[in-house]
């Protein structure tokens, strides 16, 4: 298969456009759920899915084709998801530590504002619970417990798409796992 | 609690990783075996984990393929002006009438050697290379002469570089085109289109003013 995008990326550089909608077709679902994920959103996801294949088309001279398309491919998409979501909540500097507390910096207080009532939270289908829990986790957790447990994705491979070191991803995810386990707690 | 060594929880995440190794293990065994408090956050965590198992796959809606189709601007542009050429021949010749007319092409070729940049808010420049920094958005067109430019955020509009080189950052998003020029060939076909965009209006202002 990948051979097969190889070969499709350079019929598009080449000048072939058509070639790119069988990318298109191949990861479409894929680069779709990641967003759905992300956003937690039907209509942003699309919106954005379809943002990420554009961009990737535009930019594909940039593309090194010793690399696998799909990590590029999903660095586009989560950045453009990240930027979206930052862009919902432009008044905070969302890295910021809130002072007094360890650890805790402004995307974990943000999380904390939009907790549903609980027990709104009880009568919901546990597909919907733990999309709603990994909606409310700070940034840096979430895109990483997304790309591990909902896409499936090995600890490398995301270090790659995010271009962390892996020591970071390993790190964040113990923490993501952490953070849930604690939302969860309640259950 | 004081019998629980701090590593304890790194081996339990190391576990749920995969990357436990076998004396590792035995060591967390065994804790975990006298310890009903590090047991009970083990179960924990082992049941967050499965609670993935319950997230069902979602697919991208119909007719999404065509969606991105239709989004996608014009075809790749040729690097070289061969297909500009045969799709524009007369405004092409009248380009290239008004530019050696001039007469001033070559002697502008050879002597601007000077590092000059479109000057824009939020780029930084660093001895002769211009940057367009990570997170920043530049709108508008840039064009560097003379230097380099290394794009880290994003350029909303078409980015030239004259007698230089660029550098893209894997986070780099040029919005519209992008052009390297070093040849002399190359500058009279960026003086062409130049030339030509300000005699003759493009299609798209046509059609905007039809509209
Ligand atoms: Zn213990």
């Amino acid at each position: 298969m990948d051979e097969l995008i190889t070969k499709r990326v350079k019929e598009v550089l080449n000048g072939n456009q058509d070639a790119f909608e069988e990318i298109v077709i191949h990861f479409q679902h894929r680069l779709y759920q990641v967003c759905y994920r992300m956003l937690n959103n039907a209509a942003e996801a699309e919106d954005i899915a379809q943002e990420a294949f554009v961009r990737a088309y535009v930019n594909l001279e940039t593309f090194d084709q010793k690399r696998k398309f799909s990590t590029w491919l999903y660095r586009i998409a989560t950045n453009l998801c990240i930027d979206r979501i930052r862009k919902k909540k432009p008044d905070y500097y969302l890295d910021a530590q809130v002072p007094g507390t360890e650890g805790l910096d402004m995307y974990s207080q943000i999380a904390a504002d939009q907790r549903l009532p609980e027990e709104e939270v009880e009568k919901m289908e546990m597909k919907d619970r733990i999309q709603y829990e990994v909606s409310r986790l700070p940034d840096k957790y979430r895109t990483i417990i997304i790309l591990r447990y909902m896409e499936d994705l090995q600890l490398q491979e995301i270090a790659d798409i995010l271009e962390m070191p892996l020591g970071t991803v390993k790190t964040r995810v113990h923490r993501g796992r952490e953070a849930l386990r604690q939302q969860m707690g309640s259950m | 609690m004081e019998k629980c060594p701090k590593h304890v929880v790194h081996y339990m995440h190391a576990f749920l990783d995969g990357e436990i190794s076998s004396e590792e293990e035995k060591i967390l065994t065994k804790h975990l075996e006298s310890c009903e408090d590090c047991k009970a956050l083990m179960e924990e965590l082992e049941q967050t984990e499965t609670l993935f198992e319950n997230v069902a796959t979602v697919q991208a809606p119909s007719g999404f393929t065509n969606n991105v189709m239709a989004r996608l601007p014009q075809p790749i542009k040729q690097k070289g002006p061969k297909k500009w050429l045969r799709q524009h021949p007369m405004m092409a010749a009248a380009a290239l009438f008004l530019i050696l007319m001039s007469a001033s092409f070559f002697s502008s070729f050879e002597n601007e050697q000077q590092f000059s940049f479109t000057k824009q808010p939020n780029i930084i420049v660093e001895g002769e290379t211009v940057i367009v920094p990570a997170g920043e958005v530049v709108k508008g067109d840039l064009v560097v002469k003379n230097g380099d430019l290394r794009i880290e955020g994003e350029v909303d509009g078409d980015v030239t570089v004259i007698r230089g080189s660029k550098y893209m950052a894997s986070t780099a998003v040029i919005t519209g085109s992008s052009e390297e020029i070093d040849e002399v060939f190359d500058w009279l076909w960026y003086k062409i289109k130049s030339v030509a965009k300000e005699v003759i209006p493009s299609s798209k202002d046509d059609k905007s003013n039809n509209e």
